[in-house]
């Protein structure tokens, strides 16, 4: 049986969520298909960090865009999310480094932005007491901090559902076409049909995308990240390194996460990861290093999240290049969960005003297609 | 014996010693194939012939022929070339038949032509008021440390639950001079019925006129009381009291150590971590590995013998140790497998080894109210989550063991939801109104023993590691 909707949003991550609860906000009844459950992959199982810091210019505009809605998410999804607000600092560990930073920082305040701060040694120090002297300091993004991602994601799934969004977990979206004017979807023995199409599916996204005839440049990745035991509260902002891959993270509990973009070895079709223990010994090895109150701690977990990376590590969103009422929302590449929220409020204004106020034309999928019709 | 792997790679590698692990590496080895045995007691056994070189215990006849029949097949393994290493604890296995081991606080990889889990079972979740008070713990605790060291209770001691293992330890208990005070049978009066079409196997089998006479000895000395159908430990940060009701009896004893036991179940998250395909068992309640007929699991390269592989008992686990070996010998290097006995003498032996299981998987079912607990009982004892805060969860959309986790971190603690998740399953499932194969369980994660951050940063560097590129 074909039923009627205003949307399709195929996807149950942050950014399917995301765009379904801004959706029923706008008035529009969407539905929303996940193969999984809502959180499964990498947005359930993603490090947290709501970060400003350290992105790509192209997307800063809707990175502060989503911050302005993650302080006051609880107002919107009914549940705090986890959300803590410590500041996330990016540590140079070398003058180099630190020229890096100021660069940077510099770079930023031209084009208008403020976020970034660049700090000395003795402030780094005050935000991170635990990093080594030799340290000459680095850059803060002071509203920045973290979040529970599944708590997250599935608060933004309950919320949808409760404001009239038709949420399809455990069957994949299979048969996607253009019918008669309208997307069609089957889910099971259902199909559904609606005006407007949101490909939001992550790592299955870029076979969306060009099953559809518009292929991307994406690759399916799976970020590891490890979490201790409990050690005694040492460190409150979100650390990041300018020169290594390690990002680390202590909890209200205690455990800390180590993440920074070591890949394991996705298996798509199995849900499955094969995780690189060589990698995470690196990641091991550098928190060793700096943080000597971790050595004694242990591993309890290790994990990886499945997602898609483009080639220039931008996502890619706003609308289609080649069919009207098709809208992409993937390739968030390693960083997409604090700009979920933003992109939600974002794409729906695309979809319901047909523009928005931020900034994203550098994100659409026709940088890829320079040449198409 | 307690140093790193010899070699980085080994024909078949065997994880745990136990009857199924000894077995199945002895008859690898026999083949002629390189074989690694990783164990991570101090020495061979497993559970059931823990210690069975060093136990303090040496009057035979308190620990039981039963246990020193494991001393031949440890003495077969250890004259045979198998590179045997104990106090090691494997904490990763992945499908490319990796492992990850920490062997003297220092880890090491080694690969594997085949994998054969020999890591047997744990015992099932008692969760009653009060199991996490200090002075509760289970019969299999109290057994470890028994074989080990000769301890036994001295002080006012209440053994409560149902099967083999609780009948066992408590003649132990007693021919060691030890302290019972009272036994408290949980089994169901209903289950003695469901179980009298299994009887006459049962009455065929190798465990009929040894368990008889165990529960004679036992009660001859002890006041059991059967039927137990509420059960509740209690006490201001320790054990002072155990409760119980049987029909219309109603007691509050004083106690100073609670034993309980309902059973055994297999020891699924080695497996499970490397992406083996379960099954929940609706007989055994419990999760077990999805098995072909040699023992070959849904990973090409992964066996599993002995009570991992669903609970059958020691002997049956020897055979099934046979039968994996063999199966492996067969894949590496046929024609090596005529200096085996054929495969059709290993599938009589379990035939015959499993004779009477059904009737004790039926009689010793646990009964619902003593694994799905309810109002403020903990579930999962490393955070503190009880079942009222399970329900509360499932009612605000938590639909499986995973999402749980986002709400509440059961499963999230260093036990790795070995002492929660089969409670937070059935649990879940009854919420619901589903099957636990619909709820499924926890996905599990290397490592499933915690290691050191420090031992982590001190495994070897590879070439790539030294040239990796940092980010830009």
């Amino acid at each position: 049986m074909t039923k009627l909707a205003d949307a399709i949003i195929v996807g149950g991550g942050i950014h399917g969520c995301s765009t379904a609860l801004h959706m029923c906000l706008a008035g529009m009844k969407p539905v929303l298909i996940e193969k999984d459950y809502a959180g499964r992959h990498a947005s359930g199982v993603n490090a947290g960090g709501v970060r400003q810091l350290a992105r790509h210019v192209a997307e800063i505009p809707l990175s502060i865009r989503s911050m302005g809605i993650w302080e006051r998410i609880e107002e919107l999804v009914d549940d705090a999310c986890g959300f803590e607000s410590h500041g996330q600092v990016l540590v140079a560990e070398n003058d180099a480094e630190f020229d890096t930073c100021r660069a940077r920082v510099a770079e930023l305040n031209a084009l208008g932005f403020t976020h970034e701060e660049l700090i000395d040694g003795p402030e780094l120090r005050r935000l991170v007491p635990a990093v080594a002297e030799s340290c000459p300091g680095g850059v803060v993004s002071r509203r920045d901090g973290a979040a529970d991602p599944a708590r997250t994601t599935t608060a933004f799934r309950r919320k949808a559902a409760a404001l009239g969004a038709t949420v399809r977990e455990g069957v994949a979206a299979t048969n996607i076409r253009k019918q008669d004017g309208l997307w069609r979807v089957d889910v099971g023995a259902d199909t559904y049909a609606a005006p407007v199409l949101v490909n939001a599916a992550g790592a299955w996204a870029g076979r969306i995308a060009a099953a559809l005839g518009e292929p991307v440049p994406v690759e399916t990745v799976a970020p590891m990240l490890m979490i201790t035991s409990r050690v005694p509260h040492f460190i409150d902002p979100v650390v990041i390194l300018r020169g290594r891959k390690l990002s680390f993270k202590q909890f209200a509990n205690g455990t800390v996460l180590i993440g920074g973009g070591h890949l394991a070895t996705p298996d798509q079709d199995r849900n499955e990861t094969v995780l690189d223990w060589r990698s995470l010994a690196v990641s091991a090895r550098t928190v060793f290093e700096l943080f000597p109150v971790m050595r004694s701690a242990t591993i309890v977990r290790a994990w990886a999240g499945i997602e898609a990376r483009t080639r220039d590590e931008l996502p890619v969103l706003g609308p289609s290049a080649r069919h009207s009422g098709l809208y992409h929302q993937f390739g968030f590449s390693l960083h997409g969960f604090q700009l979920g929220p933003g992109a939600g409020a974002v794409m729906t204004e695309l979809i319901v005003n047909g523009g928005t106020q931020t900034r994203i034309g550098d994100l659409g999928i026709d940088r890829f297609h320079p040449f198409a019709p | 014996m307690n140093t790193t792997p010899r070699r980085d790679s080994y024909d078949v590698v065997v994880i745990g010693a136990g009857p199924a692990g000894l077995a199945a590496a002895a008859t690898v080895a026999e083949a002629g194939l390189s074989t690694l045995l990783l164990d991570e007691n101090a020495g061979p056994g497993g559970q059931v012939w823990r210690a069975i070189k060093s136990t303090p215990v040496t009057e035979r006849d308190y620990l039981g022929a039963d246990y020193w029949a494991g001393a031949d097949l440890v003495d077969a393994a250890r004259s045979s070339s198998v590179e045997i290493i104990q106090r090691a604890t494997v904490w990763s296995l992945d499908r490319n038949l990796e492992i990850g081991v920490s062997i003297g606080s220092a880890s090491s990889f080694v690969k594997a032509g085949r994998v054969i889990l020999a890591t047997g079972a744990l015992e099932r979740p008692f969760p009653i008021p009060g199991w996490t008070l200090p002075g509760v713990m289970t019969a299999g605790a109290a057994q470890t440390m028994l074989k080990s060291s000769g301890l036994v209770p001295d002080g006012p001691t209440v053994i409560a639950g149902q099967g083999p293992l609780l009948w066992l330890l408590a003649a132990q208990i007693l021919r060691l001079g030890g302290r019972i005070d009272r036994i408290l049978d949980t089994t169901a009066r209903r289950n003695y019925l469901a179980a009298l079409p299994q009887a006459f196997a049962f009455m065929n089998s190798p465990y009929f006129a040894k368990g008889l006479a165990m529960m004679r000895e036992v009660r001859a000395k002890v006041p059991v009381v059967t039927g137990v159908s509420e059960l509740a430990a209690a006490g201001d940060g320790q054990l002072a009291t155990v409760t119980y009701a049987a029909g219309s009896r109603r007691e509050t004893m004083p106690a100073e150590l609670l034993l309980l036991h309902q059973g055994v179940v297999p020891n699924v998250n080695l497996a499970m971590a490397a992406g083996v395909e379960h099954r929940w068992d609706d007989l055994q309640l419990c999760w077990s590995p999805i098995l072909d007929h040699d023992g070959n699991t849904s990973v090409e390269g992964i066996a599993i013998a002995g009570d991992g592989a669903g609970i059958g008992g020691a002997q049956a686990a020897i055979v099934r140790g046979h039968i994996a070996a063999r199966a492996a010998v067969e894949a590496l290097a046929p024609a090596a497998t005529a200096k085996l006995a054929p495969m059709a003498t290993f599938r009589a032996s379990l035939a015959r080894a499993e004779r009477g299981r059904a009737f004790l998987d039926t009689l010793f079912r646990p009964s619902q109210r003593f694994r799905i607990p309810s109002g403020d009982t903990i579930v999962c004892r490393c955070e503190e989550v009880t079942a009222k805060d399970i329900l509360d969860a499932v009612a605000i959309g938590a639909t499986g063991p995973n999402q749980l986790k986002a709400y509440r971190r059961t499963g999230m603690g260093p036990c790795q939801g070995r002492l929660c998740g089969l409670t937070v399953t059935e649990l879940m499932a009854q919420a619901r109104d589903k099957s636990p194969q619909e709820i499924g369980y926890y996905r599990l994660r290397a490592p499933v023993k915690p290691i050191t951050l420090a031992e982590l940063a001190a495994v070897p560097k590879t070439e790539t590691d030294v040239n990796a590129v940092v980010r830009g």
